[in-house]
């Protein structure tokens, strides 16, 4: 099993590639397209602005390469963002990958959503053995709207995408390499794709 | 639900936790990997480093510890003590710590939050504040409480979000080991004055006191070491109280 974590500057990676580890996977850091379209699998993980993080991507090439992909991608938090048509966030066009725009919390509720929240609405392979009403960890001030492409939803003040899938795309707004045993569920579940 | 979280302080050391941690089934209750897997399991939601110590080798000995940390504990880590400048943050997140704690720095130099929170995002910048109540007004203090200041606690916790602050972690003086409970008109004061999540610190001494300060100090999340280093409150008993009380906990 290869699996690729693109490397393009963004955040603490580390955290992933070792919830791999406990689960006996080694995965790579690499922002080098061959390696990343020769992967069995690809995680595609953010953590930082989302503008910033686009004009990285577009640095680097790899906004051209991710879209092509064919093997299963997981975007994680601002990875699962970048995916979407557009953020508020520094206003910027994403990848386009999701056909959903990502929007700021209102101040009606304390921004960033940081902690533990359920997950609803599970319609996904990728929520195997995992339970309608599970705890995962999010951190985000900016959320995907509902739209068809949801497999999940979350509850902040309004119901809102939780995780998203396109086909061989993924991505989840919480961080499964932080969510105790049913993130680390998740993961496997997306090796076993 | 979002719920609300429970969160250990573990105090750290030359890369060990301090004396004070009384577990059953624990081999090395002084190895900070071994204890925050052990809470991980327990139903703690995050966990808190506090470096204390004052080496020389404090750097390496502590990048060496949230490495180890990163590695087996599988629940989100904050890391606080002595962090001064973003190569400080830069190291500490590549290793893998989730957010970092900063205090005296802050006050020193308020830049630093607009720096760290523009460089790595407001999500992972916590910043501490150590404040007492003298004559009805709080005044935050400095190196662990020892150096007062005449910054007032309601106004800097107002400038520390506007600077990009993503959480601040609050510990009342004067409650901070009574074990007589949180500072919860402090607390709801603060919350009603930013929108960022409030972690409340100092005081915690039954489960009550828990309840209390989710309720009347309108809390995000609760701190505290002794009441869970010495198995005087079980996590897992004190959320399901919490639940009985209508408060959402993640169990």
């Amino acid at each position: 099993m290869d699996i690729v974590i693109v490397d393009y500057g963004a955040g603490n990676i580390k955290s992933i590639q070792f919830a791999f580890k406990r689960l006996g996977y080694e995965a790579k850091f690499s922002k080098d397209p061959e390696v990343i379209k020769a992967a069995d699998k690809v995680i595609f993980p953010g953590v930082g602005e989302a503008s910033s993080a686009m004009s990285m991507l577009r640095k680097s090439g790899l906004d051209e390469v991710i879209p092509e992909l064919k093997q299963p991608v997981l975007g994680i938090c601002l990875g699962m963002q970048l995916m979407c048509n557009y953020s508020e966030e520094g206003d910027t066009q994403g990848l386009g990958i999701f056909d959903v725009d990502v929007k700021r919390f209102s101040n009606e509720v304390k921004v960033p959503q940081m902690g533990w929240n359920t997950i609803t609405h599970l319609r996904s392979d990728l929520f195997k053995d995992i339970n309608e009403g599970d705890y995962m960890y999010l951190v985000h001030s900016y959320y995907a709207e509902h739209c068809e492409e949801s497999i999940a939803n979350s509850f902040y003040k309004l119901e809102y995408a939780t995780a998203l899938q396109k086909d061989n795309f993924y991505g989840v707004q919480f961080h499964p390499e932080k969510s105790s045993t049913a993130g680390e569920q998740l993961l496997k579940n997306f090796i076993e794709l | 639900m979002l719920t609300k979280r429970i969160i250990p302080c573990l105090d750290i050391k030359d890369g060990r936790t301090v004396k004070g941690v009384n577990f059953v089934d624990l081999r090395d209750a002084g190895d900070p990997v071994e204890l925050g897997k052990q809470y991980a399991r327990l139903g703690a939601d995050e966990l808190v480093f506090l470096d204390i110590s004052a080496t020389l080798e404090r750097r390496k000995t502590m990048h060496d510890m949230v490495l180890n940390v990163a590695e087996h504990v599988n629940i989100p880590f904050t890391v606080g003590g002595g962090i001064s400048s973003v190569e400080d943050v830069d190291d500490l997140l590549h290793c893998g710590a989730d957010k970092v704690s900063i205090n005296s720095s802050a006050v020193k130099r308020p830049e630093l939050i607009n720096e760290l929170s523009q460089k790595f995002g407001s999500q992972c910048v916590v910043v501490a504040i150590d404040a007492k109540e003298i004559d009805g007004e709080w005044f935050v203090h400095l190196a662990g409480g020892t150096i007062p200041t005449e910054i007032k606690l309601f106004e800097w916790a107002q400038e520390v979000e506007q600077r990009g602050a993503g959480e601040i972690l609050f510990t009342s003086m004067n409650h901070d080991g009574t074990k007589a409970g949180f500072a919860n008109e402090a607390l709801a004061q603060l919350s009603s004055l930013v929108n960022i999540p409030i972690i409340a610190s100092g005081g915690a001494g039954n489960v009550q006191h828990f309840a209390d300060t989710f309720k009347e100090g309108k809390a995000d999340a609760a701190l505290a070491a002794s009441v869970f280093h010495f198995g005087e409150i079980d996590i897992i008993e004190l959320k399901k109280e919490l639940r009985n009380q209508d408060i959402e906990v993640r169990l």
